[in-house]
């Protein structure tokens, strides 16, 4: 069951997305324009702080907390960065530096360098970058890895989008005066692992909206004299597809309750791998039990397949993780291998 | 609409663990004269002495509840002895569905009189049931079955045939489903049964499978006289009771780690060499089985908190099944090795695993009503 936190933020994101994300609104995202309404309500109802703890006037809630979010921006195929800003406050946090006042945040990925409290370094792919007003990021400085919090500068900036048109620009810093920054203790790999946590749920709350698509057109759609659902073809191929749901669904929390217990590097790989699979084989299904309508861009599945093509590529394949995976257990040997499985520590 | 399944994630106890390592240690040493190829059979391999073992050591019947002289605990603490079992390789199979099945459905069902005579000899690992439900005419529809017992003053009559009975020749009972009345609905008039297997008149028969090892049989009836005061529960009522059996004998550790041992394996192999593309399939497969382990581990947790969780139970096996079908196509495809009965380690496995495959996706529903059960519960049917 879930805790109280969980609950109020799970009703609460679940209300504002069902009132605000609309095919309309997805649509005009598209088109490039910013869904202001709905990103107010989400940041007015403190969703983007959940990470950020409450001396510092955020939510204080929990990854398992953040989890729900993130799967709830998939179900909903919401088209705004409010998985990016989450992790953003979160490592802004880190080094006790508070999010700006309506501030849109996206995080940087790429090599980046400080000098001088300046930024140089190109950001490629950076999430929702056109519609950001500042960035984070983490710097490898050799003294200490460091948090840094820098505006975006619009004139460096070329923007490109996902398959599912959400914006993913590349920025150029040079030289760029940073607005704060900050010693932590984790390098920018750190990003990478939280980016992967952060695409799986996302993925595997998309996956959860195949299914619920699926199922409705079968029982709507009426061929040979009644609903496709009553053939026992269609009857199997959803049910193999909500197998892999609901796979996804645990893979994805396992991964958010490890980052809670501080140990999770084994059920992120182990995430984005499994969901990664998942998106292969559930895409295929709800595209062929929707037959040619779901090919259209007016029927509207393709705006949940279109981002799990793209999202499971991101912070790493798969088979990046996959293969992280193997060696690191092909490293400690086939003796510890069960051991490293029960414990969750590779 | 949100979807039907519900998995909470379980996490173990301080108990569970120190449990965990309580089993390690005493594997060790139980398994130190046990065969490689036993070891890949799982639970298809029975040894009484290490049965007599575990039930020395308090583990079968370890959530009953201690007034039947079970331990108390958790189905998360036995769940623990389960997959430590399994993944070692220890041979299970003389108790396993006493242990998981036919205890729970005495203290569930049974009488006084059943509870005090059948339970001790469970508890020390003496005691063995096999499950009787399918017949030559009855697999996926279970509601077909057709061999009868007739009452007639204190004892039954039954007549018939059962198939596909996993170890009826090394257990002592039977408990099995029979028709006691002819009902309009298909899912009436079934009752089930305790039968001694020794009693005159059952005949055992082995079927030897593709492997040419005797597991399963062929067990018939002929005029045998059960006592009246070995059924079981409600006469009438062996529909429901045989479904709420199925709950538990679906979302066990045994349905996706059949296999586990050549993945294992794989880990060792692929140690010795440098193939990224081999580590990399390894990878995929220890994500699937880390994501299979929490989704079973989290119906252990349900079944701890009284809910039935049966549609939870039928999604884990389904993939579970899937998983440890496609592991000896995995080695084979990455090893290029004949399974080969009297090769290397690794090929013996490879030889009993590719073999036994198959069953995985048959045993306990097939893949076929797993599926529909899923279905159902999609709101499809």
């Amino acid at each position: 069951m879930l805790n109280e936190t969980s609950q109020l933020l799970s009703d609460t994101v679940e209300k504002i997305f069902s009132d605000h994300v609309t095919k309309k609104c997805i649509i005009n995202s598209e088109k490039g324009e910013w869904p202001k309404s709905l990103w107010t309500e989400v940041v007015d109802n403190g969703l983007n702080l959940v990470l950020v703890p409450e001396e510092l006037g955020g939510v204080g809630g929990t990854w398992f907390d953040a989890g729900i979010l993130f799967k709830a921006i998939g179900k909903y195929q919401a088209p705004i960065p409010l998985a990016e800003n989450i992790v953003a406050g979160y490592l802004l946090s880190l080094g006790g530096i508070s999010l700006p006042e309506k501030s849109i945040v996206t995080i940087l990925g790429g090599e980046l360098t400080l000098k001088d409290n300046k930024i140089s370094g190109i950001s490629k792919r950076t999430p929702f970058g056109s519609s950001a007003t500042h960035a984070v990021a983490i710097i490898n400085d050799k003294s200490s890895p460091k948090v840094i919090l820098t505006t975006i500068p619009q004139d460096s900036l070329s923007d490109d989008k996902n398959l599912a048109l959400e914006s993913r620009s590349s920025i150029e810093f040079f030289d760029h005066a940073v607005m704060n920054y900050s010693d932590i203790i984790f390098t920018s790999e750190y990003i990478f692992k939280i980016g992967a946590l952060m695409r799986s749920c996302q993925i595997a709350g998309g996956l959860e909206s195949l299914l619920v698509q699926s199922v409705r057109y079968a029982n709507e759609r009426v061929q040979f004299g009644r609903p496709i659902a009553k053939f026992q073809a269609i009857q199997q191929q959803l049910a193999v597809l909500a197998t892999h749901v609901a796979a996804s669904g645990v893979a994805a929390d396992y991964a958010a309750m490890s980052m809670d217990d501080g140990c999770e590097d084994l059920a992120i790989a182990s995430a984005k791998s499994r969901v990664d699979d998942a998106v292969s084989i559930c895409a295929s299904i709800a595209h062929q039990v929707h037959g040619a309508i779901g090919f259209t861009y007016e029927h509207g599945l393709h705006f949940s397949t279109r981002r799990l093509w793209s999202w499971r590529a991101e912070y790493g394949s798969g088979s990046f993780w996959a293969k992280s995976l193997g060696e690191k257990a092909v490293a400690s040997g086939s003796k510890n291998f069960w051991s490293s499985i029960t414990s969750g520590k590779l | 609409m949100n979807t039907p399944f519900n998995f909470h994630l379980t996490k173990f106890s301080n108990e569970a663990e120190i449990l965990r390592s309580e089993v390690r240690e005493f594997l060790i040493d139980a398994l130190k004269d046990v065969p490689k190829e036993t070891r890949a059979e799982t639970w298809y391999g029975a040894d009484e002495n290490f049965s007599r073992k575990v039930g020395k050591k308090g583990w079968i019947g370890l959530n009953w509840p201690k007034e039947f002289g079970g331990a108390g605990r958790s189905s998360m603490e036995r769940y623990v002895i389960l997959e430590e079992m399994l993944t070692a390789g220890a041979p299970v199979g003389a108790h396993w569905i006493s242990d998981r099945q036919s205890g729970p459905l005495i203290i569930r069902y049974g009488t006084e009189k059943h509870q005090k005579e059948l339970l001790p000899g469970i508890l020390k690992g003496e005691s063995y049931f096999c499950i009787g439900m399918s017949e030559p005419d009855s697999g996926s529809d279970l509601a077909a079955i057709r061999t009868k017992a007739e009452k007639n003053n204190n004892i039954y009559v039954v007549n018939g045939t059962k198939l596909w009975t996993s170890g009826a020749h090394r257990c002592q009972y039977m408990i099995a489903l029979f028709r006691t009345s002819q009902e309009d609905d298909r899912h009436a008039g079934f009752s089930q049964f305790i039968v001694d297997l020794s009693l005159p008149g059952v005949t055992i028969r082995p079927i030897i499978d593709l492997a040419g090892r005797h597991h399963f049989n062929e067990v018939i009836f002929e005029d045998v006289e059960v006592p009246a005061d070995m059924l079981i529960g409600e006469e009438g009522n062996g529909w429901n009771q045989v479904t709420a059996e199925l709950a538990l004998e679906r979302s066990g550790p045994e349905r996706y780690l059949s296999s586990y041992i050549l993945l294992q394996e794989l880990v060792n192999e692929f140690s010795k060499r440098n193939d990224g593309e081999g580590v990399t399939e390894i990878g995929r497969q220890m994500a699937h089985l880390t994501t299979l382990r929490q989704m079973s581990v989290s119906v252990a947790g349900m079944l701890d908190e009284g809910a039935n969780p049966a549609l939870e139970a039928s999604v884990v096996k389904d993939l579970g099944a899937v998983f440890e079908q496609e592991l000896p196509n995995i080695a084979h495809r990455l090893m290029g090795l004949e399974p080969d009965s009297n090769g290397s380690d690794f090929q013996r496995y490879l030889a009993i695993l590719t073999q036994i495959s198959p069953s995985f996706s048959l045993r306990g529903g097939t893949r076929e009503i797993l599926r529909g059960i899923i279905a159902r519960g999609l709101g499809l049917r």
